[in-house]
């Protein structure tokens, strides 16, 4: 059981930097992005390719980040520039980059099982186990690039980004080419799944063209689980829970398989889920209304 | 400072629903000129003004800014020139972002956006001087969620934000009408007080023919995309609501208006 739950943390710290960037494009520019279910394969195609043909891992990573900023400009390109609604521009990157992992890999999938990769180095650097070396690998990558995060959101770029998401057209009024900022949000965000997308392949030992199915509803469900039970006070406090929100839903996952639900099952359980918290806010105001009418009849009576 | 030459501008050309909303309409302004502009629905009022600041792009007809050729830059562009306010008070604000961040953004208008603090300490005291000016306390509150303003505040700050880094033209869009009507006085009273203050040069658009002859040096009237009066200096001060609505009808040629703008 202990065993398990180390996985599932160990897992959920590498898609945390995917729910990172998600929380980019979905929170903070306002856009439901599906290039992420290409991008996050994308990087594990390149890690695949340049670590199975002698490639540094690490120098993989930083490889798989800049593609996925690629994916992310050239979505952002077909949504800014030829006016293409956003969720499309996302699903004909995403389409496009089905092709463009293909050719990456050469193949459907590629092994890695007994090439070095990163956690293989930092694990006979330090002798650590595989699992323990993931934990510390991802743990301290997803730290860094919160506080990153962080960082730039505050600086004059990021703010306006961050506007952007919020009131394009207060945006404009105030000077900035709001086709710019969707545009950096957009790579930024790419630029994170991709990596996380790196670090995934790595830990798994195998890269796979189908891997990014659901990546984007998986990302939603760790976000939302990630808002709901970790708060959302500071800008801070709101990337940190993208990290527990991962994790939790991770969690959650290795714990309904372990009480037997169909591992084929799980993109449904995932779906569901999303679903029924992205209505929270329906069911509220239903309950509200619910409630007044039956103050109003009580108040008649 | 503003100068207007043969401006048109058509909705929906070639279809049926087809409207000329600018029709040819020229108008220059001298520096610290305050306009105000009234109309009745669809007269032109609002379209001249977004094509001023670049929402819309005209068919035909030029303007220049303080000599510079506006016209064809993007709308972002000419913000560096402008300061805007708009009808609907949730339009100038960045709802999630608190209220110094707002006004920090304000503060950049026309400078270029680098990787430094978006927010600095300096700044901030600055803010807090200016949100005083207010009179509305939000000096206490500037690290509060812009969406936790009511609309008179969110408007005020919309206000404050726009003549924050002065602008060589202020362009009001009917920014009263949305709210009630005390508020109302209030926004235009601290529109007033800045403009005169700051000899800013400045068009308001106004449903209202009683705020449009209590404030602004000149006004002006449109009907279908033309502006069929413009009244100056010691004329205007004369001008009540009567005449204003006597002028319309036979200029026009049509029966006036709508209670609102009698009323309102």
């Amino acid at each position: 059981m202990e065993q398990i739950l180390l996985g599932a943390v160990s897992l959920g710290l590498l898609w945390s930097i995917m729910t990172l960037g998600v929380y980019i494009s979905y929170r903070v520019l306002d856009v439901a992005d599906l290039t992420v279910e290409g991008s996050i394969t994308l990087g594990a195609s390149v890690c695949a390719r340049m670590i199975s043909t002698g490639g540094d891992p690490f120098l993989a990573l930083l490889v798989a980040f800049f593609g996925g900023m690629a994916a992310g400009l050239a979505t952002g390109l077909l949504h800014t520039k030829l006016r293409i609604p956003a969720l499309l521009s996302g699903i004909l990157t995403m389409i496009a980059l089905y092709s463009i992992n293909l050719r990456v890999m050469g193949m459907a999938n590629v092994s890695l099982l007994r090439m070095t990769t990163a956690y293989s180095i930092l694990g006979s650097l330090l002798g650590l186990s595989k699992t323990v070396s993931v934990i510390l690998l991802g743990g301290l990558m997803a730290l860094a690039i919160v506080f990153t995060l962080y960082w730039f959101f505050g600086t004059e770029i990021g703010s306006a980004i961050r506007a952007t998401g919020n009131n394009p057209r207060m945006v404009r009024a105030q000077g900035v080419n709001t086709d710019s900022t969707i545009l950096i949000g957009l790579m930024l965000a790419n630029g994170l799944v991709a990596l996380s997308g790196g670090l995934i392949a790595q830990s798994q030992n195998y890269a796979d063209v189908q891997m990014g199915t659901g990546a984007i509803v998986i990302g939603l469900a760790s976000l939302i689980i990630g808002e709901v039970l970790f708060g959302k006070r500071s800008f801070l406090s709101r990337l940190l829970s993208m990290l527990f929100g991962a994790m939790t839903y991770r969690v959650i996952i290795a714990l309904v398989l372990r009480l037997g639900m169909p591992a084929d099952d799980l993109k449904l359980f995932t779906a569901l889920t999303v679903a029924l918290a992205l209505s929270l806010p329906r069911f509220k105001d239903l309950r509200d209304t619910l409630k007044v009418s039956m103050n109003g009849r009580k108040s008649h009576a | 400072m503003l100068k207007v030459t043969g401006l048109n501008k058509v909705f929906n050309p070639g279809t049926i629903n087809e409207k000329t909303a600018l029709d040819d309409v020229s108008l220059y302004l001298k520096p610290g000129d305050f306009v105000t502009v009234i109309g009745g629905n669809g007269a032109g009022k609002s379209t001249l003004l977004n094509c001023i600041a670049g929402v819309y792009r005209q068919e035909k007809g030029s303007i220049e800014l303080d000599g510079l050729r506006i016209d064809n830059l993007p709308e972002h562009k000419r913000a560096k020139y402008l300061g805007r306010v708009f009808q609907d008070p949730l339009m100038g604000t960045a709802a999630d972002m608190e209220i110094q961040e707002n006004l920090a953004l304000a503060l950049r208008r026309g400078t270029f956006r680098s990787l430094s603090w978006g927010v600095t300490a300096k700044e901030k005291i600055e803010f807090r001087k200016q949100l005083a000016s207010l009179g509305l306390g939000l000096e206490d509150r500037m690290s509060v969620k812009v969406r936790l303003l009511s609309g008179g505040q969110r408007q005020a700050l919309t206000l404050l934000m726009a003549i924050l880094n002065t602008p060589k033209l202020l362009l009001l869009d009917e920014h009263t009408a949305a709210l009630d009507p005390k508020t109302a006085r209030k926004v235009l009273e601290l529109s007033d007080r800045f403009i005169s203050s700051m000899s800013l040069t400045c068009m308001m658009v106004t449903h209202n023919m009683r705020d449009a002859i209590a404030v602004g040096n000149r006004l002006i009237m449109m009907s279908q995309g033309k502006i069929i009066l413009d009244v100056n200096g010691e004329e205007k001060k004369k001008l009540t609501v009567e005449q204003l609505i006597r002028m319309f009808s036979s200029r026009a040629g049509e029966e006036i208006i709508n209670d609102r703008m009698v009323l309102g």
